[in-house]
């Protein structure tokens, strides 16, 4: 067995779990609010063609991944525009999104077709630690984002759980009618965390443009990672740790397939281990949009409705 | 009048000395479209004492304890806090002079600890929260109350009466001087109500005042130190001394004429059988909702079911209905046999259901009146709404529903005038001639008057020889109105007893489910 594909593909699945990383707690910031937004792939792609553009005409990555992110945040203030301030149905508003961002991304992107860019985001060295066998490249071989996309879950759980904004986040998630009540903004709270969870996806989709794609490939380029983000946000459970996690498993079954194949293993189909993540999505999808089985999985109680204020 | 040319020599009850006014308001107007919900309006509270707001749902009381809390500016007249004028822009700014509203509707996060809920909210909070601190903070002042509470508990997990404990901490944790409780009392069962009012005099003693919401007369007369009545979003009284108060005289100022307080049992010689449960038990996931009931109710006769919420009443009545079919057992009406035949069979033999949700399960709030009574009619494919038109005019007027006519909104109905449609159709017959009524909490959320009304139609159908079951969490109905009463405690029957000749504290302890325990 060849000892480096196996490195390869660890290598590759944590810089898949990063990208899920990003776009999972986006959406889980989001969702904690009470806002589904299904356009997570929508936002990906629109972010990662902004970012590529920009880093391109800049020549700088981190230009790149800042536009990234605040294409991310615009993009889910119209979904946030949509559904808090004219209560329309989530799940549609989400799609049209979708629909909306994959079409942007492909016009922004006629230009991009086929170039590259020449500056990349590089690993980061630990000196000796990352030439440890094995462990090394996958443990220190990866680039700053990948370990800012691990503290910032920590840092999620931590604002989540231990802080008076988390208290209220979740607080807005689970009864907004009670948020209302101590004289705080339900629509305020909805809308700064649907843009902040618009950044994190667009921070996600600009580095995987930047560190890993390094060209457009219009849908391609992410590949339904944005529909297996929203999943992921419904195994883990709404709690950002486990999104780690998650992620990781996540991206080995998505690296899987291709190492088996490399290494001539046929006993699986290779086709049937690369249908495995999206079968879990569509499950995971169906259930988060039934609101029956959505409050069984344990989702914020007002995941998806529009709050109103009952008036006496 | 202004309520303070109204000083009485007696100040409350603990308190000696003159106490101060707190909190007042003065010709306070409040314009909603078409009503006037409050018209010049006077009132105020001083520090360590009860006074209540007294009316009917639609007098003008919750929208006088709004403006009063900040969720309401008045239109005109002003607000003053210990002698200073001050304007309330929102229930936040109410919070900052110390005025907080306790909500008949909990504002509670149910996944929540009780300590999260009762900080939530707070702005003087620190960023990071020290979850120990907290709890510490919580239980010192709940305890200070004599609010005993688990900091760490779960608030979905709490009874209602722990839950409504769990608003008032958090008002007081929040500086609350002045508690304005919105009918405290409809949610709970009598022993919480007793604890209840411990509280509310554990607080009036450390110099906290409450404005209580009331439209419960006996309760009023028991916990105020003065009553505001209004009426029409006028005051049309004042009371001022503990007990000494005339219940009648108050019903008077509330409803404006002389009505009968308590509902008169309409004695008739029972007939025959006609609902018959047999042994009937019912599972869901495994946890058994109903187990074990058997009685009969007779035409003539009003059996009433008395429980805390949630102890299988509104399963019983669907299983009656033949909504739900139950795990074992049967269900009979008038001698046929509807246990897992479903509603229409049920209907076929006699049945007819006024169940709890009168919007959402009883009438199709978007429909009009006339097409909510065609649905129990018949069930021909071309809706015929000629000949059933008449009809619904005559109902409307005999069931003194105020509705522009049949084509009245549901929806845009009050709710006692909604639960009068309801009845209306189901009274009035459908495919075949009433022999059941089963009808659940048929009074709740209704004014004086609509009650009066309510429970006057039931006596009548009763007298006509109609069997009804009556599922009520309101004691005093069940009791009242029952011919005979059984209690229901975690899905089984505890308690048997004659309604005449109940003892409340009897049919309290088994609703607490002490009945079967004895005294531990």
């Amino acid at each position: 067995m060849n000892q480096n594909i196996w490195i390869l593909m660890s290598a590759d699945a944590i810089a898949i779990a990063t990208t899920l990383i990003f776009a999972a707690l986006g959406a889980l910031f989001t969702e904690r609010s009470g806002v589904l937004n299904l356009g997570i792939e929508g936002i990906l792609l629109t972010s990662a063609i902004s970012s590529f553009l920009a880093a391109d005409a800049s020549g700088s990555v981190w230009f790149g991944l800042i536009v990234g992110s605040v294409i991310g945040a615009v993009m889910a203030s119209i979904h946030a525009v949509l559904s808090v301030v004219f209560r329309a149905n989530q799940i549609v508003a989400g799609l049209a999104l979708v629909i909306f961002g994959t079409g942007l991304a492909n016009f922004l992107g006629k230009p991009a077709e086929g170039k590259t860019i020449t500056t990349v985001i590089k690993p980061l060295s630990f000196g000796p630690l990352s030439d440890i066998p094995v462990i090394g490249p996958i443990v220190f071989g990866q680039d700053i984002i990948t370990y800012l996309a691990i503290a910032l879950a920590i840092v999620a759980s931590r604002y989540l759980f231990n802080t008076r904004p988390g208290l209220e986040l979740r607080a807005t998630g689970d009864d907004p009618a009670t948020v209302d009540a101590q004289g705080l903004s339900v629509a305020r709270i909805r809308i700064r965390y649907t843009m902040v969870g618009g950044a994190l996806v667009g921070l996600g989709g600009s580095w995987l443009m930047l560190a890993q794609s390094a060209g457009w490939h219009q849908a391609a380029t992410t590949n339904g990672l944005g529909w297996i983000a929203l999943a992921l946000v419904v195994f883990a459970g709404w709690r950002p740790m486990r999104i780690i996690f998650g992620a990781v498993l996540f991206g080995f079954t998505l690296q899987l397939p291709f190492t088996l194949q490399a290494e001539q293993i046929t006993f699986i189909p290779s086709a049937f281990l690369e249908m495995l993540p999206y079968l879990a999505t569509l499950i995971a999808l169906i259930a988060l949009s039934r609101p029956g089985s959505r409050n069984s999985l344990g989702a914020p109680r007002a995941l998806g409705t529009p709050f109103v204020r009952d008036e006496r | 009048m202004s309520s303070t040319s109204h000083e009485v020599a007696r100040g409350p009850h603990h308190n000696s000395g003159a106490a101060s006014t707190a909190l007042s308001a003065h010709s306070i107007d409040k314009k909603f479209p078409g009503v006037l919900a409050n018209d010049s309006v006077d009132f105020d509270v001083r520090a360590g004492e009860v006074h209540t707001l007294l009316g009917e749902n639609g007098a003008g009381k919750s929208t006088l304890a709004a403006v009063l809390c900040g969720l309401y500016q008045p239109d005109a007249g002003y607000l003053m806090r210990n002698g200073k004028r001050i304007n309330l822009s929102s229930p936040r700014a109410g919070l900052q002079h110390g005025i907080a509203m306790v909500h008949q509707h909990f504002r509670l996060v149910e996944r929540f600890s009780v300590s999260e809920n009762v900080i939530l909210g707070s702005r003087d909070l620190p960023f990071k929260l020290n979850r120990r601190d907290i709890n510490e903070k919580v239980a010192s002042v709940a305890e200070s109350y004599g609010l005993p509470i688990d900091p760490n508990a779960t608030v979905g997990d709490l009874s209602v009466g722990q839950r409504q404990r769990v608003e008032i901490v958090k008002a007081l944790y929040q500086g609350a001087e002045i508690l304005l409780l919105d009918e405290p009392t409809a949610v709970l069962v009598p022993s919480e109500v007793e604890k209840l009012f411990e509280n509310v005099h554990a607080m009036t003693a450390a110099g906290k005042s409450i404005v209580f919401i009331s439209h419960k007369l006996g309760e009023v007369v028991e916990i105020s130190d003065r009553v505001t009545v209004l009426r029409n979003g006028r005051v049309t009284g004042h009371v001022s001394g503990r007990g000494t108060t005339d219940t009648k005289e108050l019903a008077r100022l509330m409803v404006g004429r002389d009505i009968e307080l308590n509902a008169q049992r309409a004695t008739h010689a029972t007939g025959h059988e006609i609902l018959q449960i047999r042994n009937l038990s019912l599972s869901v996931e495994n946890v058994a909702v109903l187990s074990d009931i058997s009685f009969n109710v007779h035409a003539g006769e009003m059996v009433g079911i008395a429980g805390v919420a949630g102890n299988g009443q509104r399963e019983l009545a669907d299983t009656i209905a033949g909504l739900i079919s139950p795990t074992s057992g049967s269900v009979s009406i008038s001698g046929a046999m509807t246990t897992d035949c479903g509603p229409i069979q049920a209907r076929e033999v006699g049945l007819a259901y006024v169940p709890e949700d009168r919007l959402g399960m009883g009438l199709v709030p978007s429909m009009t009146i006339l097409d909510n009574l065609l649905l129990t009619r018949d069930r021909k494919v071309v809706v015929d709404r000629v000949s059933v038109r008449p009809e619904a005019t005559r109902l409307i007027e005999q069931f003194e529903i105020k509705a522009n006519g049949p084509d009245h909104l549901a929806r845009k109905l009050s709710g006692g005038n909604a639960q009068k449609v309801l009845l209306a159709r189901e009274l009035s017959g459908g495919r075949s001639a009433t022999k059941l009524l089963v009808v659940c909490s048929p009074t709740r959320g209704l004014d004086v008057g609509a009650i009066e009304t309510v429970r006057r139609l039931l006596n009548d159908a009763r007298r006509a020889g109609q069997a009804i079951l009556l599922i009520s969490e309101d004691l005093d109905e069940v009791l009242s109105l029952s011919d005979r009463v059984f209690v229901l405690y975690r899905g089984a029957v505890v308690l048997e007893t004659p309604g005449e000749s109940a003892q409340l504290s009897q049919v309290g302890a088994a609703m607490a489910g002490l009945a079967n325990e004895g005294r531990s």
